[in-house]
């Protein structure tokens, strides 16, 4: 088992699915590059080189570069998916997703309810998120509570590389759609990945620590963050479970209300604007539901309720940190009895 | 000077670096015994007991209950009585964390894999520079090579240790033509000619012991030992719902309900222990393999092999390990075995007694292999 990074990791996915599906296609912008010139082609590989190599294994009916018309293909895409193909439709980043909203929201969330359960739509929409890659308010957002909100979604969070593949090939083998949400800055990450393919399910979280004071529930990168913070807090005899929900929808809510259970305290850490927010949906569950088990107020770390700043003093406060999340761990701990 | 001996952190397996001291289980001053369970530590990856690497009276607890700590650092100091207090307190001062060393300057246990036929057969190899007949250990159902963390290094100080995937497991192929036991024991005898091996000991825990069983039948001429730790195959009865449970469980909480069937002491299942378990289910044909495997082997969750007979015949030396609290083989099945098998139970330990109870394991493999190599060179 070798190390691989995030982008290899997704890679290795997506190739090995359609080596096994043919039905298995990629369409976006730049997927190969090229298109339509007579220069080199696969020169691109999508926009920071995720789909390299596709093309040249798959052809160019499979890897199909579109055009800019995020409105054209990802509508394409869907009725691709709904007419017997599976298609993975890179949207470049998740800011650009409003232009095609209807596409999304309004049909291939839709098809299965509205067609009686006749209809399947086993369409996978990759795209990346997230702040820190100093590109400013239009290229960083962390939208993926906005695809939560719509049922008919499956949302899909991978915090590192062993979870990007199988999260990947479940996303591909999923007969709903998926929205794949891939952080620019994990791209370089690496890990242990099997070459077997494997898959995760959605709507089942990890615990990637496990500890009795309090209990983090973390997305995307946050959780890496969250791991350094417990590793840290461990020492100093502060235990901290971690939980990665993987999926946002579906949510595994079992896992976070069984821990707040037994911590008796919650931090929620999301990099995200903080309203309407992931954090503020955990919250509400767990003031909800567990109500009697909270030793301490609820914690959220969030991004703040502004655009995401150009300046990078500026971009790296916005951003939560391990120091804010080991702030907020501290104080829902603060004067814990043994 | 050379009276104090410092107990240092230790190393278990290649991925620790620092561990953290859970709990003292000894007070100082107290006289305490080689294999003595004397504090609980914690790594990112487990849990587990530490024993007493020597006895002697523990005049010092260096390390406070909550240290997270690098290895090889003090954590406490052995000493005769005679040894003064200022002499403990220079040594103490004066101790120097020494960067891991690597077991037997072997580099700690290699990872390898075999191609034959278009299969992959994984396995690690350490301690080669040894000259000593070299020994494969084989895991049980569902196991992989890192089950042998705590016994690969200490086996590999004497001679060559190869710890083999099976079939299925690990980082093997995963795909299996039948799962019986002559398939998991011909690659085992694959492993051997690769390391061109005339002959070998073999240590099989559970279903590993059957394997290692079933390769003393096939060739009983090669086979210079054999350590059965919790083996299969000496009865019909096992814990079927456990290796149902085992197949079926992919959520966390029932894989973690399943793996403490396999421990004595339930707190030895770690987080990542179960990651790790889910890890290896969830990968292609991984499932199909386990059970293909109990169909053949655990039809209507009977075992269906039964080596008592060989390992009655006496002719080849056998060691049994099991532990008294063991939920998946009752150690009962080791009764009324002829008095040339040696039998040595663990009251403490469940179906793991080479991890729960690892020193002491450690020690009887190691003096059981000795024994058995003085026994096929007798002119040394």
């Amino acid at each position: 088992m070798a190390k691989k990074s995030y982008r290899d990791a997704i890679r290795e996915a997506i190739a090995s699915e359609m080596r096994r599906d043919s039905r298995v296609i990629v369409m976006g912008e730049d997927n190969a590059g090229g298109a339509g010139s007579p220069g080199e082609k696969d020169a691109w590989g999508g926009v920071l080189g995720v789909t390299k190599g596709l093309q040249p294994e798959f052809g160019a009916d499979r890897v199909l570069d579109t055009p800019i018309t995020e409105s054209a293909f990802i509508g394409a895409a869907a009725g691709a998916a709904a007419t017997g193909l599976r298609p993975i439709a890179e949207l470049m980043f998740v800011d650009f997703m409003g232009v095609c909203f209807d596409q999304i929201f309004n049909q291939a969330a839709k098809f299965r309810y509205m067609f009686g359960g006749k209809a399947v739509t086993p369409l996978v929409i990759r795209t990346m998120y997230g702040a820190g890659f100093r590109a400013a308010s239009q290229h960083s957002q962390c939208l993926y509570p906005l695809f939560t909100h719509i049922p008919g979604l499956k949302v899909v969070l991978p915090s590192s590389p062993y979870e990007a593949k199988g999260l990947m090939i479940q996303s591909i083998r999923d007969d709903d759609p998926v929205i794949f949400f891939e952080h620019k800055l994990m791209y370089d990450d690496t890990a242990d990945v099997p070459d077997e393919s494997y898959t995760i399910p959605f709507g089942e979280a990890n615990i990637t620590r496990e500890g009795k004071d309090a209990t983090i529930v973390a997305f995307g990168r946050m959780v890496n963050f969250s791991n350094q913070v417990a590793d840290e807090l461990r020492r100093d005899g502060v235990g901290v479970t971690v939980i990665d929900p993987r999926t946002t929808s579906p949510l595994d809510t079992e896992t976070i209300l069984d821990s707040v259970a037994e911590t008796g305290r919650l931090v929620v850490v999301d990099e995200a604007h903080p309203r309407c927010s992931m954090a503020a949906d955990i919250a509400r569950l767990v003031a909800e539901e567990a109500f009697s088990d909270l030793k301490a107020p609820i914690k959220t770390v969030t991004a703040p309720h502004t655009p995401v700043p150009f300046s990078p003093s500026l971009e790296d406060i916005y951003i939560p940190t391990p120091a804010k999340i080991r702030d907020a761990v501290l104080a829902v701990t603060r004067g814990r009895a043994q | 000077m050379s009276e104090i001996q410092p107990i240092v952190m230790p190393k278990w397996g290649l991925a620790m670096e620092e561990g953290a001291l859970t709990s003292w289980l000894v007070q100082g001053g107290a006289e305490i015994e080689k294999g003595q369970e004397i504090a609980e530590i914690e790594t990112s990856k487990l849990a587990n007991v530490f024993e007493s690497p020597a006895s002697g009276n523990l005049r010092r607890l260096v390390a406070r209950e909550g240290d997270v700590l690098p290895v090889g650092a003090l954590l406490a100091v052995l000493a005769p009585a005679t040894v003064s207090d200022a002499d403990i307190d220079t040594f103490v001062a004066s101790f120097v964390v020494e960067a891991p060393a690597d077991a037997g300057g072997a580099g700690g246990p290699a990872e390898r894999k075999l191609e034959r036929d278009g299969r992959t057969l994984a396995y690690k190899a350490a301690g080669l520079e040894n000259s000593a007949t070299p020994v494969v250990l084989i895991h049980g159902f569902g196991g992989d090579s890192d089950n042998w963390l705590f016994n690969i290094d200490e086996l590999a100080k004497s001679r060559p240790v190869y710890a083999v995937d099976l079939p299925g497991h690990g980082k093997s192929t995963k795909t299996l033509s039948t799962g019986d036991l002559s398939e998991l024991s011909r690659a085992v005898a694959d492993l051997v000619d690769e390391i061109g091996a005339q002959k070998f000991h073999l240590v099989g825990h559970s279903l590993g012991a059957a394997v290692a069983l079933q390769i003393l039948r096939d060739w009983p001429e090669r086979v210079a030992s054999i350590v059965g730790i919790a083996p299969a195959g000496l009865g019909e009865r096992i814990n079927a719902q456990f290796i149902d449970g085992f197949i079926a469980a992919e959520k966390r909480k029932d894989i973690k309900a399943t793996l403490q069937l396999l421990v004595g002491d339930p707190e030895l299942v770690s987080a990542q222990m179960i990651e790790g378990v889910q890890r290896y289910k969830r990968l292609e044909a991984a499932k199909e393999a386990l059970r293909a495997i109990a169909d053949k082997n655990l039809p209507s969750g009977r075992q269906t092999a039964n080596f008592r007979d060989l390992v009655a015949e006496g002719r080849t030396p056998i060691l049994i390990l099991w532990g008294a609290r063991d939920a998946i083989l009752d150690p009962e099945a080791a009764r009324g075995l002829p008095s040339t098998v040696k039998v040595v139970l663990f009251d403490d330990a469940g179906h793991m007694p080479h991890l729960e109870a690892a020193s002491k394991a450690n020690e009887a493999m190691a003096r059981h292999l000795e024994a058995a190599d003085a026994l096929s060179q007798p002119g040394r």
